[in-house]
């Protein structure tokens, strides 16, 4: 399909378009935050700062209903009390525009886990089927963007069902599937030299990005760090243990589900949790196996860039959009975390 | 800026009784400082001491109790100090306080709003009452005044109020805080308020920054948001939730908020939290003429009994 067109006067028309069909979800400026919201007309769209959420609740909500349970009596033998389960699965035909190509990449960290062979969880993947992403290629990477370090790229193509390229006067659409397509249709094609121009964008925009750091040595040295308890307590010492980081990510997938009831029903609800929270190791013999926050970050990093890699064919979860690091009120920054533990050579224990 | 040398030495003359002294280094970018934790003498040649110094630090002292601790901190960061050691949160023993003279920080949230966003910041140049940016290229020039936190410009503590090695001329110059901004919005319509409220609440994702960051916000892993046994809140996430969990925060500081503003700058999404402290702050002034962490031998009125309070009227229907 040829490259299609959008001058920025006609991109609310085409997203409004788009909502008629599709919970369209576009970033927008609240406060001095940026998030995802669906479209509005009387809403302008923000697509030159990054967001500061990413588009995970597209996919995956913070909080959901799994099920909805209640206990009834019998009314032959009122002595049993019989359960009533209906099963919720919640999610509509979605489409996320001027997320950034992190942004879409980081749902193949979730697929991994929620869509192996062994696990197919239904919740997520009927959200993930009906979701496509039409994501913004970065124009120059800023200072927190590591994309590149951990397979990614300003302009990459991969996870995006389109990608939307800043040209002269608009943006050139380009299509890499099918249903991607079908978004597009209806917008006019783009001109030789509009498309020329995108490429032209794309092309800088991966040359703009820093050279990536060799991180081969990662997997094995997190690992090999793994009861350095020193390193880990002066990497941590600065976290304040909240979930900034990890609520922001884009490949951070963890959940926690709780059955809320109240008096004979109740509901069973999935919400984000993380690793940065002492409750999120807590055992019900009251053991917390990771009972400070040098615990907690040290798994923060290491199951990003080495447990998960080693489980899942190398790939690293994290997507490289420094949103944990923008976003961080103490200013860690995993990237340095990351090096240092490649850097610092490991300390064999005495005896 | 001035006297970092003079704090460096004072630090490191301290360290060798110290498990560890709690400073600034820069951080990611030029705009960006980050807490910085001393154990070696060489570590302190990374301090820095600026306007972009806004972290306040005592938020890790009830984390390292039972060390030998060193702080350093500006005046509304001591205020916490004083408030923490008045509630036996900490000990005076195990805390060595250095304290700053400090004219303000910057909101680096303002800059954001002129520059639109801070992604490319790749220079600051700081003078006396001046911040100039270099950002994609482009320099922009600020007035330190201009862009400083809120809380600066009605500042009555600019120097630490405690401190067993004060670096620096104490300044005595106070603004006046009338509450104004807390007045002008009381002085909407409830339904406004609570609209208002419910749609800055909204983008909350729970991350609990705002309670992580608060040095006054103690109960840290065993928070009522979060405990399963007894399970106090629902995890549903409806911004009547995130908005009652906000109400329980500022109830749970009433006359213990130093107003640091932590709670504000950490939050990912900029709820602004500080107005709901002061709103609180200003009931606790009116009833207790108390100001938290101000007066190193005060008593906080929630840590006293009177039978009979000068400013409410208990029997009086």
């Amino acid at each position: 399909m040829a490259d299609k067109f959008v001058a920025t006067n006609e991109l609310g028309s085409w997203l409004a378009a788009l909502s008629d069909q599709y919970r369209t979800l576009v970033p927008r400026r609240e406060g001095d935050a940026v998030v995802f919201q669906p479209f509005e007309e009387s809403r302008p769209v923000e697509l030159d700062a990054r967001p500061t959420k990413s588009p995970k609740e597209a996919v995956f909500p913070q909080c959901e209903a799994l099920l909805t349970f209640a206990y009834n009596k019998n009314p032959e033998t009122p002595g049993r009390v019989e359960v009533a389960v209906t099963e919720k699965m919640g999610g509509a035909p979605t489409v996320v525009v001027g997320g950034r190509p992190c942004d879409a990449s980081g749902f193949f960290t979730f697929d991994r886990v929620y869509d192996s062979e062994r696990v197919k969880d239904l919740n997520y993947l009927h959200r993930r089927e009906q979701t496509l992403f039409v994501s913004l290629v970065c124009e120059k990477p800023a200072t927190t963007c590591f994309c590149n370090w951990v397979g990614g790229g300003p302009a990459s193509a991969n996870g995006s069902d389109a990608l939307m390229i800043p040209v002269d006067g608009g943006y050139v659409l380009e299509s890499l599937t099918d249903s991607g397509g079908k978004l597009l249709e209806g917008l006019s094609d783009a001109s030789d030299v509009q498309t020329k121009q995108a490429q032209s964008v794309k092309s800088a925009a991966e040359e703009a990005m820093d050279k990536a750091p060799d991180l081969s040595a990662a997997q094995e040295q997190l690992l090999a760090h793994f009861d350095d308890a020193e390193f880990w307590e002066e990497q941590s010492g600065k976290c304040i243990s909240c979930g900034t980081c990890t609520y922001l990510c884009p490949t951070c997938y963890c959940f926690n589900i709780t059955d809320e009831q109240f008096g004979h029903e109740g509901v069973r609800l999935r919400t984000w949790d993380n690793c940065m929270s002492s409750l999120f190791t807590m055992e019900a013999s009251g053991h917390n196996p990771r009972p400070t926050k040098a615990h907690r970050l040290k798994n923060r990093v290491g199951h990003k860039f080495s447990y998960y890699p080693s489980l899942h064919g190398g790939n690293i979860a994290c997507c490289g959009c420094g949103r944990c690091i923008k976003s961080c009120p103490a200013s860690v920054d995993i990237r340095a975390i990351v090096l240092n533990a490649i850097a610092t050579p490991v300390s064999q224990p005495e005896g | 800026m001035q006297h970092l040398e003079e704090l460096k030495q004072q630090i490191k003359d301290k360290l060798p009784e110290l498990d560890v002294v709690v400073g600034w280094e820069q951080g990611f970018d030029p705009l960006r400082a980050t807490p910085l934790f001393m154990r070696k003498p060489e570590d302190v040649d990374r301090l820095i001491w600026n306007p972009l110094c806004v972290h306040n630090l005592a938020t890790y002292l009830t984390g390292l109790k039972g060390k030998k601790v060193g702080v350093v901190v500006k005046g509304c960061d001591s205020r916490s100090v004083i408030q923490l050691l008045q509630e036996k949160l900490i000990s005076r023993d195990d805390v060595t306080v250095f304290g700053l003279p400090c004219t303000g920080v910057v909101s680096i949230r303002k800059i954001n709003r002129q520059l639109g966003s801070l992604d490319y910041v790749e220079d600051v140049e700081l003078s006396e009452d001046s911040i100039t940016v270099t950002s994609n290229g482009q320099k922009h020039a600020f007035g330190l005044a201009d862009v400083a936190a809120d809380k600066c410009g009605r500042c009555q503590y600019h120097s630490a109020l405690l401190s067993d090695a004060f670096v620096g001329e104490p300044l005595t110059d106070q603004a006046e805080d009338d509450y104004a901004d807390v007045k002008a919005f009381e002085e909407q319509s409830e339904e406004d308020k609570m609209n208002h409220w419910l749609d800055v609440m909204d983008r909350c994702v729970r991350c609990y920054a705002c309670r992580n960051a608060c040095p006054m916000c103690v109960c840290r892993d065993h928070c009522v948001a979060q405990s399963r046994d007894p399970h106090w809140m629902t995890q549903e996430d409806s911004v009547q939730n995130k908005w009652l969990f906000q109400m329980i925060h500022t109830m749970h500081l009433a006359g213990r908020c130093t107003e640091c503003g932590e709670c504000e700058r950490s939050c990912p999404v900029s709820i602004p939290l500080l107005l709901l402290r002061r709103k609180m702050n200003k009931e606790i002034n009116e009833l207790f003429d108390y100001k938290a962490g101000t007066l190193i031998d005060g008593k906080p009125p929630l840590m006293s009994f009177k039978v009979e309070e000068e400013n409410i009227n208990e029997r009086g229907w």
